[in-house]
């Protein structure tokens, strides 16, 4: 039985240790965030990882070590096609996003010079409905019946809808483009409002115009936030599967409806597994591929 | 030898209802270190914005080595900038910060690299172009920031108080060494500071500025020593004011009457007021002599008792009570012995002299 005197100084002393170390300090603060990261990405994580090695057998789950799943993958073209396809849709998304995204963030960074916090809530709006409502109104907007076509022929532009506006992947890319624009001009706006204006000036006096200004000063140092712009539409995009099935029709089907599909119709929970797997190395390596580039960018104009 | 480089001709600047600048008028001499005084806010800052072309005159016209550059945008004008925080390029190395501005020079490869090492020697910072520019301290950034503008061979160089961010000792030897090499490139400086004794240190010319007027314009020496205004004379330094009435003048001298001083003689070639009329008489510190015993002359000088002493290592500011005066003199003396503290104790009774060409006389102000 420990003593009193004794507890007291162990007391004393791990609060000491605590009020010492840093690193210790450090991992209190992280702790809750860790938790849920453990408990609520990587089980499921290893879960999906291990199922990815069983098999499936009409409504049997065999659970005995195979590659079956992966090889399919490789076997079966169609899902090498729609992984592919999907990685496109979202890098076209992304581009375009952050294409749209750049010149409404420089706009409130640099030109907006009161009530920034308005048009920052202003962007934000769209958030405010469901995200499926939002797809469904695109939906009303691109239709066969929808505002564009009924528009286009109440003008007499057209005398027949437009069969090419919806379910197809540009109606996935305008769709999603739009679902995902504030996520996009946010952390663009932030690093842009972050820029010293004098280093802009420093550049003018220096003999730059506004244009060579803008390459050589302004974008390399809101690149970070074109990063994290373009890696938060591309990777949660490349799994969407809400925006393809409504919208997409058959030609728009992105890997997210396959796996979807695997786990609910097609009953077949290892291979569903194994394609979410590769899809995440797929992205994983995708974006090491374009931090890769932007690294390059920037070496350039430096 | 004595061209002018920057003429500024009628320049008027608003922001909205307030006028920064009012009406200036100044010319800058080609060679010239240059500085712009004043306190904050007096339009010093936006005066220099206007050189470097940031902000547009309101009204005026700039003329920048004899081409009309009123309207044009700054990377067209042969000047360049050493901002009030460097604004070193912080993606960018000291090597690429300091060729940031020469992109279209047309030089080779090796050439330019010949050139920054040179700058880098200019600018003692040898061997410091890989460094990055978060890397940098304080004074290592101005120097950054002065090679990267010198090495585009500007006609003018506009300092925005570069010295400001700096502590005392790093920012008395960069006066020194911007002053040397300033002197070394022979390339024309305006400098904007709001520190008179910086001011003083540096330029061959000053223009002192009070909201968004310029007030005068003239060596440090005869700025201090023959100030044409009150404001100047109390900006620049230390001064004693003295309400004084004007009696006589004849041969360089004049003769006046101040109530707390009692008759007082000043050598001037004119006067700037005729006898009869009031004038501030002005004197410094350091002009005092001061003595325990009553001096012969029957005219500069008076009679006081000490007040408080500031030891201030090299010299100690005494204060001196006279009758009739609401606030007491200010007087500077050499420590050359080190007996001070002992002799001017508080209540004793001394007496200030002062000659005829130390004192300066002032139009009334309000």
């Amino acid at each position: 039985m420990p003593s009193a005197a004794f507890e007291q100084s162990l007391v004393s002393r791990i609060q000491l240790r605590f009020r010492r170390s840093e690193a210790v300090r450090g991992y209190t603060l992280l702790s809750p965030t860790l938790t849920i990261i453990l408990l609520g990405l990587l089980f499921p994580l290893m879960i999906l990882v291990t199922l990815s090695f069983w098999k499936q057998e009409y409504v049997d789950l065999i659970q005995t070590f195979t590659l079956t799943n992966y090889a399919d993958f490789f076997r079966k073209k169609i899902y090498y096609l729609i992984l592919y396809r999907s990685i496109r849709i979202s890098l076209l998304v992304m581009l375009v996003t952050v294409l749209l995204a750049y010149p409404l963030a420089y706009f409130i960074a640099f030109h907006v010079k009161w009530n920034k916090m308005i048009w920052i809530i202003l962007v934000t709006i769209p958030f405010w409905t469901s995200y499926l409502l939002r797809v469904f109104s695109w939906k009303v907007i691109l239709g066969y019946n929808g505002v564009i076509n009924s528009g286009l022929m109440s003008l007499g532009i057209i005398a027949e809808p437009l069969e090419f506006l919806l379910y197809n992947p540009i109606a996935v890319v305008i769709t999603l483009a739009h679902a995902w624009a504030a996520v996009a001009i946010l952390p663009i706006y932030v690093s842009l409002e972050k820029i010293d204006r004098s280093l802009i000036e420093a550049s003018r006096d220096l003999g730059e115009s506004a244009f060579m200004t803008f390459i050589r000063v302004t974008l390399p140092l809101s690149l970070p936030g074109v990063i994290a712009a373009s890696l938060l539409v591309f990777i949660p995009t490349v799994g969407d599967y809400v925006t393809p099935s409504l919208v997409g029709g058959t030609r728009g089907i992105m890997i997210g409806n396959i796996i979807q599909s695997m786990f609910g119709k097609a009953l077949n929970w290892p291979l569903g597994a194994a394609l979410s797997i590769i899809s995440m190395i797929t992205v994983t390596l995708v974006v090491c591929l374009l931090l890769g580039a932007t690294q390059l960018f920037r070496k350039k104009v430096a | 030898m004595s061209e002018v480089i920057i003429s500024i001709n009628n320049v008027t600047k608003d922001f909205g209802n307030v006028r920064a600048v009012n009406n200036a008028n100044l010319d800058v001499l080609k060679g010239e270190f240059f500085s712009l005084l004043g306190p904050s806010g007096c339009g010093k800052t936006t005066l220099l914005r206007m050189l470097a072309g940031f902000e547009l005159p309101t009204e005026g016209t700039i003329d920048i080595d004899g081409q009309d550059v009123t309207l044009s945008p700054p990377n067209i004008r042969p000047v360049n900038m050493v901002f009030q925080n460097y604004a070193i390029f912080p993606h960018l190395n000291v090597s690429q910060n300091i060729a940031f501005g020469m992109r279209k020079s047309g030089l080779s490869k090796q050439e330019l690299d010949e050139r920054i090492e040179q700058m880098l020697e200019l600018i003692k910072l040898p061997g410091y172009g890989d460094r990055g520019s978060n890397e940098l301290s304080g004074g290592q950034r101005q120097r950054v920031a002065l090679a990267r503008a010198l090495i585009k061979q500007p006609k003018v160089l506009l300092l925005d108080e570069p010295l400001g961010a700096l502590d005392k000792k790093l920012r008395e030897q960069m006066q020194i060494e911007l002053r040397l090499l300033q002197q070394q490139v022979g390339i024309t400086f305006v400098f904007v500071t709001h520190d008179q004794e910086e001011a003083l240190t540096l330029s061959d010319r000053i223009a002192v500025m009070n909201q968004g007027d310029i007030i005068e314009v003239s060596t440090p020496g005869s700025l201090y020593e023959q100030p044409q205004s009150r404001f100047v004379a109390d900006f620049i330094g230390t001064m004693n004011f003295f309400d004084c009435t004007l009696k006589d003048f004849s041969d360089g001298i004049a003769i006046g009457e101040a109530s707390e001083l009692g008759s007082v003689r000043i050598a001037t070639p004119q006067t700037i007021v005729t006898p009869g009329n009031d004038f501030t008489l002005a004197v410094r510190p350091e002009k005092f002599s001061i003595s325990f015993e009553q001096p012969d002359q029957q005219y500069n000088s008076v009679l006081g008792r000490m007040g408080p002493s500031a030891y201030l290592g090299d010299r100690s500011h005494l204060y001196v009570h006279v009758k009739g005066r609401e606030y007491p003199i200010s007087v500077a003396l050499q420590n050359l012995t080190g007996v001070l503290d002992q002799m001017y104790t508080t209540d004793r009774k001394v007496w200030l002299t002062w000659s005829d060409d130390s004192a300066v006389m002032l139009p009334m102000e309000g």
